[in-house]
């Protein structure tokens, strides 16, 4: 039995990802954890933006598939600066509060 | 000749603009001096008293031509769709007379109020006052339309208010002051609400001229049946009548002028004895021709009402004790007279009686004032006594007064009052000539009443009356001077009514046998007055002791003001106007806020929704997110309908 | 063309004082205010020139100024003056300007303010001189938004607290938007569907929308909505009680513009975008409108005797003096057109004095309870001659522009309803009674000792009483300046032709 790495792989994958994060987002109570999730789902969509990339012929349609692989390194950026201010966040509420429990910040009820 | 006062009469608009220029400059300029601005005040009116002098003398050697076309020049004053009115100055000889009498009273009254005003804090102020009631009177009088004469109108309203209210700080000047403008205003509505309905029915509110009202009416206008068999002209008189009514004190609109009487007494004789309160008269004068053109009944409801007061407000003067209340009521039912005398037809009978009886009913007021300047504001007639010693000139004066209301030859009211009277009887109303006659004798009584208690009588030995200064007295004698001579204007054959008169001038002999009954009425009050008064052959008391409920009835004035505030206190401010504003706060603000409310409560409802777990939200998003694309993906457009921009018909 | 800058710069000025203020340091509260009164003075100076230098006898739009503003929908930056709009115009700077002197003692968050006040004034002066729908219902939206902060912040709290009153004011001026912007857009779509087929892009130009014929059924239902919205502006019964609780909390210049401009949107949105547009629709609700117009006349007439409070009673006064102009609308035809223009003129004017009185007397005796006060005549005559001048103009004494304009009302209305027209005329005895009674409990009577440290009004609080006062005496002597105008809007911006066609046939009957 062989088994051929195509894009249906790098897609279950991918989706396997996302769908841990997306666990992780509404289960987590720890707000680092839950930036961690996003994180996971991020990287779920780059792998998908890459594998379409890779398996996208050349020849097609006149677009250029090395589109993909920019949208994911502009995905890592974007991910980096949110993670960034994310953090702060965490920090500065973790200052005021002294907790990182998400079902402890709930100040924008009512 | 007619020509050169033709151009004459173009220039009658400067007499009432020069009271107003006095009235501006002393209430921006020289408001501070107290003796530059009455000297402006007079000054104007003085030089006005002398353009109605020549404008007098122009009509009369004008004759017949300015009595039959009288002289209007105007200016456009407003000009809209569906709204023309103009604004000018109208000469006949009934605005000459009238412009002839408001200037000498106005004056005379000016005059004497710089003695009895000395002193007073608000002296330029009431100098201002006063020349701005002399514009708005002259303007009244020299109106071409209804709309002009009611701008006037509601002017004069105002000064009286002013003016009655002088002094401020009295709270029944306060409220007297209100009360007159209050009850002027109620009457007013009536007259302008016929003003309105005669305008949208003939588009012009000009008296006389082509296309006006009285031109209009003459030239086949056809009447019509309005409220059941009444004719809209009856209607139209009827409301236009109301006006007057309130301005010249009828019943039931008569309560405002006794109490009026709280402002300066000058202010009594100019405003609510010679000038204002005829405006009245004057405008019911001017507006003859549809009372004329009216079924019968406009006229004789004019004379009922007029007939009415006249005999109303004597019965009344007869039980007061107050100098000024005595002639108020006096001179209400003069102005009955005058009114019932229009509504007998007898147009100039009406206006030769408002002449007469401004000079004498200024020179009685004028000498109520000299007295209760003498004594110190005492006004009860009983708290004097004996001033003919010291006051020999007020005495006088007041005297030749008493004798002309009380229309003894050859004094000014025996002409005026007995043409009344004869009017009366020859257009066949003997019982509203009765009434005139009846009235005619409680006049002579009641004023005779006033003067021997007042003037004879014993000496109070607490008052220390002296006679008043220059500048009150000889506005005295002048007046006093008119009082006398006044009533020659009908001598020798009617030329008074030569000139002011309604449709054709028919002379008319003097009936000397109802002249002769009238004396005798007025000798009969007297004789009366003198054997209570003076002789005290009949005890007063005693009178009173036998009918006691009358003299109660009388003292109280019917009662009518009481009746009146009951049905204000209790009615409209009691119930009306706390009702609605029960209303409007508990039920139409109850809805609003309820409505409110079932917002807050379907809000707090919802708000239970709203967590605050951010991961909750996530949740609800995604699976709704979920929902939707399977909808969409198994739906297989069948939700296409649901597009939207094509729901709104969306634009492309 | 040089001359259609003129409006866009009168609605700048404002804006421009609005951004010096800005940069200047709060504690500099003289230099602010004066800012502001020059800003606002600029404006007044630039629309005193504009109603004068109008050319009455071609009439129509001028000064008029059309930039393309959102193509895709047909936007346009439309500035524009006719004869009905140019006196709104003149009114609102008028109260703007008198609105900054009225307001020149306070001393609370000074910048914030007059900031504000700007925004409000210029706000205003956007509905009025917008030609296009869209501006001018952005205009509308633009003032709701400062009237709240100001009651809320500066206002004062009586009989309701000041929350409850700018809450109510801004809901209901917001819900009365809502069913305007329903209206609106009804309308646009209809306009743009008929202008498609003619070949046209879509418009929002007030007049371009008035050229198109709407079909019956649907011009009373759109017309039925802008009654709503606008009559809820306009404070007809029984969409009125926001007016006495409002003007009650709202700080003098608030209460002035409000009841001075900001109410008379209402009336002149129903005359332009009601009567002009949509005919038909006016036609059918003027019946309604007219019972509505005197239930508005009497009702609050009676309920402003009641009254204890001085700004209740002219709150109520002007629901009562609304009901004129309402009445006059419902009786389409020219003259009473003319006159609800310039009744609200006229009652802009007299309302904005009235309350200016107000402020100062509160400001001065921190009560506005009727049984307080008494013989304020004694310490402060001219702020009583002012007093007394807008009460006499507000019970319509002849000499004052309000008699004028109640006059032109009550002639247009009797030619078509004239029972309406007497019971609306009836109505002016009750004004006179409450008005009296104020100026006698307020001003008259003995003194009292405990208001003789009040210093009468001087220097900068007397500008209102004198501009005011000065012209409500000159229109009312010389109607003709302002009457004129109008009568040139009215002929010229075919509300004359609409209401020849529309304008109801003589009830049988009674007359």
């Amino acid at each position: 039995m062989t088994i051929s790495v195509g894009l249906s792989t790098y897609l279950l994958v991918g989706a396997m990802l996302f769908c841990i994060g997306l666990y992780g987002v509404f289960s987590k109570r720890n707000v680092i954890a839950v930036l961690m999730s996003i994180e996971l789902m991020l990287n779920a969509v780059n792998l998908n933006f890459v594998a379409f990339s890779r398996f996208t012929p050349w020849e097609n349609q006149g677009i250029n598939p090395l589109v993909g692989q920019v949208s994911a390194l502009f995905v890592i950026v974007v991910a980096a600066a949110e993670i960034a201010v994310g953090l702060a966040l965490v920090i500065t509420i973790f200052r005021n509060r002294k907790t990182t429990n998400v079902d402890d910040l709930n100040w924008l009820k009512w | 000749m007619f020509k050169e006062m033709h151009n004459l009469f173009q220039w009658a608009w400067l007499i009432p603009f020069l009271p107003f220029l006095s009235f501006f400059i002393i209430a921006f300029i020289t408001k501070r001096s107290k003796g530059l601005s009455a000297a402006i005040s007079i000054l104007a009116i003085l030089t006005s008293l002398c353009l109605s002098i020549g404008i007098g003398i122009g009509v009369i050697s004008s004759g017949a031509e300015v009595v039959e076309n009288p002289v209007m020049s105007t200016v456009n004053w407003l000009s809209i769709g569906g709204l023309q009115i103009n604004f000018g100055t109208l000469i006949d000889p009934m605005s000459a007379m009238m412009l002839f009498v408001v200037t000498l009273v106005a004056s005379m009254v000016q005059i004497y109020s710089l003695g009895y005003m000395h002193g007073d804090k608000g002296f330029s102020r009431y100098f201002c006052y006063q020349s701005l009631f002399a514009f708005s009177m002259l303007g009244l009088v020299l109106s071409t339309n209804l709309l002009e004469m009611y701008v006037f109108w509601e002017l004069v309203g105002l000064c009286s208010y002013l003016l009655i209210g002088f002094w401020y700080f009295k709270v029944s000047a306060r409220e007297a002051a209100k009360k007159a403008f209050v009850t002027t205003r109620v009457a007013d509505v009536g007259l302008l609400i016929g003003i309105v309905l005669l305008y949208t029915k003939f588009g012009s509110l000009d008296f006389y001229g082509p296309g006006s009202l009285s031109a209009q009416m003459a030239s086949g206008f056809q009447d019509f049946a309005l409220i059941g068999s009444v004719s809209y002209l009856t209607v139209m008189a009827l409301l236009v009548f109301i006006g007057p009514m309130g301005k010249s004190g009828q019943f039931p609109f008569h309560v405002w002028l006794p109490d009026a009487m709280e402002g300066p007494t000058p202010v009594s004789a100019l405003i609510h004895a010679a000038t204002m309160v005829v405006a009245g008269v004057y405008l019911v004068a001017r507006m003859f021709f549809l009372f004329d053109n009216a079924s019968p009944v406009a006229l004789e409801f004019v004379a009922i009402i007029g007939s009415f007061t006249a005999i109303f407000a004597a019965t009344i003067a007869i039980a007061q004790d107050d100098i000024k209340k005595i002639l108020a009521y006096s001179t209400l039912s003069q102005l009955g007279y005058m009114m019932f005398a229009l509504g007998v037809g007898a147009l100039t009978a009406s206006m030769f009686h408002l002449m007469t009886h401004a000079f004498f009913k200024a020179l009685m007021f004028l000498g109520a004032g000299s007295v209760i300047h003498a004594l110190h504001e005492k006004q009860n007639i009983w708290d004097m006594g004996g001033l003919y010693k010291k006051m020999p000139i007020t005495t006088i004066t007041f005297g030749i007064g008493v004798l002309a209301i009380a229309g003894i030859p050859p004094f000014a009211g025996f002409f005026s009052k007995d043409e009344i009277l004869a009017s009366a009887m020859h257009s066949g109303h003997p019982f509203i000539y009765a009434i005139g006659l009846f009235t005619a004798f409680l006049t002579a009584f009641y004023m005779c009443r006033l003067f021997f208690v007042a003037f004879l009588g014993e000496e109070k030995p607490e008052n220390h009356p002296h006679e008043s200064p220059k500048t009150m007295t000889v506005p005295l004698i002048i007046l006093a001077f008119f009082s006398v001579v006044g009533g020659w204007a009908a001598l020798p054959d009617h030329n008074f009514a030569y000139f002011i008169h309604y449709g054709v001038f028919e002379p008319e002999a003097m009936d000397w046998g109802l002249a002769a009954i009238s004396v005798a009425a007025g000798l009969i009050g007297i004789g009366l007055a003198y054997s209570i008064y003076v002789k005290k052959a009949i005890k007063a008391e005693d009178v009173v002791a036998r009918f006691p409920g009358v003299y109660k009835l009388l003292k109280n004035k019917y009662y009518i003001d009481e009746i009146y505030q009951w049905v204000i206190d209790k009615i409209i401010d009691g119930f009306i106007a706390k009702v609605l504003y029960w209303f409007d706060i508990y039920i139409i603000d109850g809805i609003v806020n309820s409505l409110a409310l079932l917002v807050r409560g379907t809000g707090s409802g919802l708000r239970r929704f709203t967590t605050g777990q951010l991961q909750t939200y996530a949740l609800v998003f995604f699976f709704a997110v979920v929902v939707f694309y399977i909808v969409l993906a198994v739906g297989e457009g069948q939700l296409a309908g649901l597009n939207p921009l094509a729901m709104l018909g969306g634009v492309k | 063309m040089s001359n259609s800058f003129i409006l866009l710069m009168t609605l700048l000025a404002p804006v421009l004082a609005l951004f010096i203020i800005v940069f200047i340091p709060r504690e500099e509260t003289k230099m602010i205010k004066i800012v502001a009164a020059i800003g606002t003075f600029a404006a007044l100076a630039l629309s005193v020139f504009l109603f004068f230098a109008y050319d009455k006898s071609v009439g129509g739009l001028q000064f008029t100024m059309t930039i393309p503003w959102i193509r895709d929908i047909g936007v346009n930056l439309g500035l524009g003056v006719d004869g009905i709009s140019l006196p709104m115009l003149l009114l609102t700077n008028l109260i703007g300007f008198t609105a900054v002197y009225s307001s020149w003692n306070i001393d609370k968050r000074v910048k914030d303010f007059f900031v504000l006040l700007l925004i409000l004034i210029t706000g205003v002066m956007g509905t009025f001189i917008a030609t296009d729908l869209f501006i001018f219902f952005l205009c509308y939206e633009i003032v709701v938004i400062p009237i709240y902060i100001m009651v809320i912040i500066w206002g004062s709290t009586k009989r309701v607290s000041k929350e409850y009153a700018g809450m109510k004011l801004t809901i209901y001026l917001l819900i009365g938007s809502a069913f305007m912007l329903v209206a609106m857009v009804a309308l646009y779509l209809n306009a743009s569907h008929q202008l498609a087929v003619l070949g046209q892009g879509p418009t929002f130009m007030f007049a371009e929308l008035a050229q198109l014929q709407y079909d019956p059924s649907f011009q009373i239902i759109v017309f039925g909505l802008f009654l709503f919205g606008f009559g809820s502006l306009i404070s007809m019964f029984p969409f009125h009680s926001w007016s006495p609780d409002g003007y009650a909390g709202a700080p003098t210049a608030v209460s002035m513009i409000h009841a001075g401009v900001l109410k008379k949107i209402g009336g002149y949105g129903l005359i332009r975008l009601g009567v002009l547009v949509l005919p038909l629709g006016g036609r059918f609700w003027a019946p309604i409108i007219a019972v509505l117009a005197i239930i508005n006349i009497l009702y609050a007439a009676f309920i402003a005797m009641a009254q204890k409070d001085l700004k209740y009673v002219v709150g109520y006064s002007s629901v009562s003096h609304m009901g004129n102009v309402l009445l006059a609308i419902a009786a389409l035809n020219i003259t009473s057109i003319n006159g609800a223009v310039a009744m609200m003129f006229a009652h802009g004017v007299m309302a904005a004095l009235f309350f200016s009185m107000i402020g100062f007397i509160y400001e001065k005796t921190h009560t506005r309870n009727i049984g307080d006060l008494g013989g304020l005549a004694h310490q402060m005559p001219r702020l009583a001659t002012g007093f007394m001048i807008a009460g006499m103009a507000g019970l319509g004494l002849p000499g004052t522009v309000n008699f004028i304009a109640e006059f032109t009302i009550f002639n247009g209305v009797a030619k078509v309803m004239p029972v309406q027209a007497i019971l609306g005329i009836v109505g002016i005895i009750f004004t006179a009674v409450y008005t009296l009674r104020v100026i006698a409990n307020v001003l008259f009577g003995p003194r009292r000792a405990e208001w003789d440290h009040l210093k009468d009004i001087r220097g900068p609080e007397l500008v209102p009483v004198v501009v005011l006062v000065f012209v409500i005496f000159a229109t009312g002597i010389f109607p003709n300046t302002l009457f004129h105008l109008i009568d040139s809007g009215v002929y010229t911006s075919g509300l004359a032709k609409v209401l020849e066609t529309v304008g109801q046939a003589t009830i049988g009957g009674l007359f």
